[in-house]
């Protein structure tokens, strides 16, 4: 299969447009004889459910959690990007645009991302009409600030919790839509499979949690909004139920997996603190606005801080290596996340850490606060701050934090078109559950901004555009494809409790994870990665052999959900190892130790590598294959991205 | 340090459930409260017995998704979630009571779980503005003071978890709603249909079954996210107002 | 339904008038307080058994007397209505509930307190108002008009310490009452500010304070002038 990115034709500028204007329309009276299935309620499945059912369509919207409200999109701090040029600081569509694929490293598609910048203007207006209360001014205008590795301020921002405002904003247009009677709601309900008739998307199998009934819900078209997959790591920065089952088993029905190797790791995370940890939390990107990052210049001096024997404090500026500024000057403490975690763990792995485990580096704030005053700072950073004292026990406006990388968002996911359509016909993909728009590498203050661009302004056009060419008529949940799917997922949950084995799905989980850290984490090579392959293949072996999960499939059982959810990780971290092991090139999430510059930055190829890799489903323990989707810059032109 | 649990067991919604006492050892200071009962289940697990069951998903005190009632308040002894308390706030040898939240708008789902879907049902009776994706103004062209904008944020911080409802003697939804209710009725464009999203948002909360209002601030005390008790009030303003002005005989 | 008893039926509307009639209930306590107070001018009881008339023969006192006793019973009924709810809406109490930490006592035990002082009523009208209404009381002459002589039923009821007792305990009682329920009235009618919450609230306490203390304090005088 040739994979087809349908992206439309003509100058950048226009393609959104046009495109827009040469979609096939439903009629506003036939919509309501369409199902739309959205599984997942973060920023991307909210915005999509309200507004397709605001539109007309019936929408099936399922998720996980107790609520809708609870999506890890909520958790999300720093804000959202926009190209409003409010602060008249020469912000335009072209700019972000130019921005982001750039920052992107020049992996993603040039078009998508244009659209991305040119409907990112609108969120901000949908989300100021639905009552997101966004900074502001004292003139009563919406306020901005810089963000990661942006030189304009096209940043807007709920305190430290931008996500879960706008999160709110969605959920609340979503339940306006369950109160009108167009979205039923699903909470509790994890999707288990995506059921294919004719070669299309036709509905999907679920599990209720509480009562452990599998069903079986057909649907004209199904969108998998559905998140990423950092929880393969076992430590990151995602809820503790984020997982990658819906869109892993749509994989294995057929949709592309596209540049799963491409994970970000954020620089700005509180250390680990020991083997008990469940998951690592992120401190905001913005606050690198204000902190400096540092460690000592000396091993010594660091040696005698992880002993304790000395302060942060009693250290003078010219014992501090402020690493980012010195070999950053133009960016300094904002260069992009990828460069600055790569760093931390370069210092770090020099010896020159600042905590226990010696994985830490300083993100200190005493200057900003001798400038600012303790006020200023509380007031821009004070949430932040609160939360940091309260996980550490440290208060970090007498003391420096501590910082370090943590796995945060995954740009790789299901391969889709311009349209947003998988390569199952009638099979969507939106926000992080897609690959589409951050290339290699995610600016800060862009995944919001991509979900609910998807969500609210992308694909309420682009899924009319495939449903004005279907039938009414869907098949019924009798239909033995569905059955089929259903005898599926029960088999593999009831193989699941009969294995009754010695060690947890825990064991398992946290086994996998410390594989993809050391191997497919900040830095990669091709050694290790043969090697965490081969031991991947090996845990996965014991684990369906030795795991053991306890309880009934009739009931409410984490760890049988949990279980299900390893299995797929499983699955999925073998795809990642090959995925870094093909792209034999290092650019934004992906750093091969073998392709650096001499000072140590990566180093694309773009001769050979500027394609999206996606990946098929060949079935199981076979190597999956590889489709290209050639990369076309027109209106960018591909640099070594410099930070200096 | 080592400590004993004395935690609600509950196999079903019909099940009448009871307390069962478990011994944890060797538990470090810097464990979350969750992560504690983590261990917990790993050990429960090695021994073949049914693990805890309770809600959690975000662990860093923003989903809202974990509950629990632990020695008698809602979120532990620190006014956070659950996921954020840590195992310093313990002392070693102490005996830690786990009960699941409990209000009859809150019924218990298994040991620690419960269902909080009123919560979104009092959301879809009114806690919105009506607006369609789309046709909206620039943003810019609603000014809204900043002191308006930052107490409509208080209220907006809510991140239903039922805290409120747990620590209220009357197992009173009033803080959860008057925090959704000021929030749109602060803002400008809320203001256009405050009445009658006041009046519905109440009667759907009265008709969950929750407990009416004795002003005695616990929920407020209790609330990780520290809503205001004036949200209270102000509902109460919306709602009378509403009664008494709008055209709904 | 109509929307009145829509609005008064909700939980909103239940408190709206337990605050009614409790501010209402608020301001009689002044009015019996500055009348009490005669009954320590040392002038035999004169301008209280000169008050106490003027009260039963005035139409508009004793309409507002009336008023008050059917709110005193509003009160009462809405508070056994909400009570009842409240108790439903948590059918399986926690075995272990830390309240004290997150509010007042008096805030949780209004209940509790309202019935206490409920029974003192009960006692006190039976021991003064019933015996003037319904006794017969004996007669006294103040200036040229025949009254009831009210303050010798005082004076003799206020001779007993167990009643005194039981009067003094139950304005603590009270004070403990008003210490919430003045200011969670204001905060049940929605009017709450940041200026004036803060002023609400020390008045409140003051008033619970000042007030039972001084209705306390005429049966000890009292009490110590007998003895």
């Amino acid at each position: 299969m040739i994979l087809d990115s349908k992206t439309p034709s003509g100058p950048l500028a226009e393609k959104w447009t046009n495109h827009k204007f040469n979609v096939k329309l439903v009629n506003p009276a036939n919509k309501r004889k369409y199902e739309i299935i959205v599984v997942g309620t973060g920023l991307a499945g909210a915005s999509a459910a309200a507004s397709l059912a605001e539109l007309g369509y019936n929408v099936k919207a399922f998720c996980f959690q107790d609520s809708p409200r609870r999506a890890h999109s909520i958790a999300a701090q720093g804000g959202i990007n926009a190209a409003k040029n409010y602060q008249n600081d020469g912000d335009s569509v072209f700019r972000l645009f130019y921005d982001t694929v750039k920052g992107g490293d020049y992996r993603s598609r040039e078009a998508n991302v244009y659209r991305l910048a040119e409907v990112s203007v609108n969120i901000i207006d949908q989300c100021v009409a639905q009552g997101v209360p966004f900074a502001r001014e004292y003139g009563g205008l919406l306020a901005n600030r810089s963000f990661g590795g942006a030189q304009v301020s096209r940043t807007f921002y709920a305190r430290g919790q931008t996500g879960q405002q706008l999160l709110l904003g969605a959920y609340s247009a979503l339940s306006r839509q369950v109160a009108n009677g167009k979205v039923k709601l699903f909470p509790r309900t994890e999707m288990l499979d995506v059921v294919i008739i004719d070669g299309k998307a036709q509905g999907i199998v679920t599990r209720n949690l509480i009562t452990g009934t599998i069903e079986s819900h057909s649907a004209h078209a199904v969108l998998l909004c559905t998140g990423g997959y950092g929880n393969v790591f076992f430590l990151s920065t995602n809820a503790m139920g984020s997982n990658v089952t819906a869109a892993w088993r749509a994989h294995k029905k057929g949709a592309y997996f596209a540049n799963p190797c491409y994970t970000q790791i954020h620089p700005t995370c509180i250390p680990v603190s020991g083997d008990h940890q469940s998951k690592l939390t992120l401190m905001s990107e913005s606050l690198r606005n204000d902190g400096r990052v540092w460690v000592p210049k000396t091993v010594e001096i660091a040696e005698k801080l992880r002993k304790k024997e000395i302060k942060p404090a009693d250290i003078p500026d010219e014992d501090r290596d402020y690493y980012l500024e010195n070999k950053y000057p133009s960016f300094g403490n904002l260069v992009p996340r990828d460069v600055a975690s790569r760093n931390a763990k370069y210092v770090c792995d020099e010896g020159r850490g600042v905590n226990e485990t010696g994985e830490a580096v300083f993100l200190d704030f005493r200057d900003a606060i001798l400038r600012d005053g303790e006020d200023l700072v509380r007031s821009k950073y004070g949430n932040l701050f609160d939360m940091y004292h309260q996980i550490t026990g440290e208060n970090p406006y007498k003391t420096p934090m501590m910082i370090y990388p943590a796995v945060h968002y995954t740009m790789g996911g299901l391969w889709v078109d311009y349209n947003l359509m998988t390569t199952i016909p009638g099979l969507y993909a939106l926000g992080e559950a897609n690959f589409s728009d951050h290339g290699a590498n995610r600016l800060g203050a862009s995944a919001l901004m991509q979900g609910l661009a998807d969500g609210y302004f992308v694909i309420p056009y682009t899924v009319g555009n495939y449903l004005a060419t279907q039938p009414y008529d869907k098949p019924s949940e009798d239909h033995p494809a569905f059955k089929q799917s259903e005898e599926e997922v029960k088999e593999k949950l009831e193989r699941l409790l009969s294995i009754k084995g010695e060690k947890t799905v825990d064991y398992y989980h946290k086994k996998l994870g410390k594989i993809m850290w050391n191997y497919c984490g900040m830095a990669r090579s091709a050694d290790g990665l043969a090697k965490a392959k081969s031991m991947i293949k090996e845990l996965k072996e014991e684990f369906w052999t030795n795991v053991r999960v306890l309880g009934t499939e009739e009931e409410l059982n984490q760890s049988l959900e949990k279980a299900n959810r390893v299995a797929d990780f499983l699955e999925l971290g073998e795809l990642m190892i090959d995925d870094a092991l093909n792209r034999n090139e290092s650019c934004g999430g992906h750093f091969r130790e073998e392709y650096q510059t001499p000072e140590g930055e990566a180093l694309r190829d773009d001769e050979n590598y500027a394609y999206v890799a996606a990946w098929e489903y060949k079935g199981e323990n076979q190597d999956e294959q590889l489709h290209k989707e050639e990369l076309v810059f027109e209106n960018v032109k591909l640099t070594q991205r410099s930070y200096k | 340090m080592n400590l004993t649990l004395k935690v609600w067991r509950q196999k079903n919604a019909s099940d009448k459930g009871g307390f069962r006492e478990y011994k944890v050892k060797d538990i470090s200071e810097h464990m979350s409260f969750l992560e504690m009962l983590d261990v917990l289940n790993e050990e429960l697990l090695e021994k073949g017995e049914d693990p805890v069951h309770f809600d959690h998903d975000c662990r860093e005190g923003i989903c809202g998704m974990c509950s629990l009632h632990i020695n008698g308040k809602p979120h532990g002894p620190l006014q956070t979630t659950t996921c954020q308390l840590h195992m310093r706030s313990f002392n070693d040898g102490e005996t830690i009571t786990i009960e699941p939240f409990r209000a009859k708008a809150f019924p218990v789902v298994k040991d620690l779980v419960v269902d909080r879907g009123a919560f979104d049902r009092i959301i879809q009776s009114g806690g919105y503005v009506t607006v369609n994706t789309g046709g909206v103004p620039d943003a810019n062209e609603i000014p809204i003071p900043k002191v308006i904008a930052d107490e409509a944020f208080d209220s907006a911080t809510c991140i239903g978890c039922g805290a409120c409802v747990a620590a209220c003697k009357n197992a009173s939804a009033m803080l959860f709603v008057s925090a959704k209710i000021s929030q749109l009725a602060l803002l400008p464009q809320g203001k256009v249909e405050r009445k009658e999203r006041a009046e519905k948002m109440v009667a759907q909360m009265d008709a969950e079954g929750f407990g009416a209002c004795t002003n005695t601030g616990a929920c407020s005390a209790e609330c990780p996210k520290e809503i205001k008790l004036s949200n209270i009030a102000r509902m109460n303003r919306e709602y009378f107002t509403a009664s008494v002005t709008t055209e709904n005989v | 339904m109509s929307w009145v008893t829509k609005t008064l039926n909700s939980t909103l509307g239940r408190k709206l008038i337990m605050a009614l009639t409790g501010i209402f209930l608020i301001l009689f306590l002044v009015v019996h307080l500055a009348g009490n107070l005669q009954l320590l001018i040392p002038d035999e009881g004169e301008s209280f058994n000169l008050y106490a008339h003027n009260m039963s023969i005035n139409y508009f006192i004793r309409s507002v007397s009336i008023i008050n006793f059917a709110f005193i019973l509003l009160h009462v009924v809405y508070s056994i209505v909400l009570t009842r709810h409240n108790k439903k809406a948590r059918p399986v109490a926690y075995a272990e509930a830390k309240g004290s930490t997150n509010s007042t006592w008096a805030s949780r035990n209004m209940g509790i307190l309202g019935t206490l002082i409920f029974i003192f009523l009960l006692v006190h009208l039976r021991g003064f108002w019933y015996r003037l209404k319904f006794g017969l009381p004996d007669k006294v002459m103040v200036g040229d008009a025949e009254v009831d002589n009210a303050f010798i039923i005082v004076v003799e009821a206020f001779k007993n310490p167990i009643y005194v007792g039981f009067y003094v305990l139950s304005m603590v009682f009270l004070a403990f009452h008003l210490s919430h329920g003045f200011a969670s009235a204001f905060q049940t009618l929605g009017l709450n500010h940041k200026k004036y919450t803060p002023i609400i609230e020390k008045v409140g306490l003051g008033f619970a304070i000042l007030i039972p203390t001084l209705f306390a304090l005429i049966p000890i005088v009292m009490y110590l002038q007998s003895i």
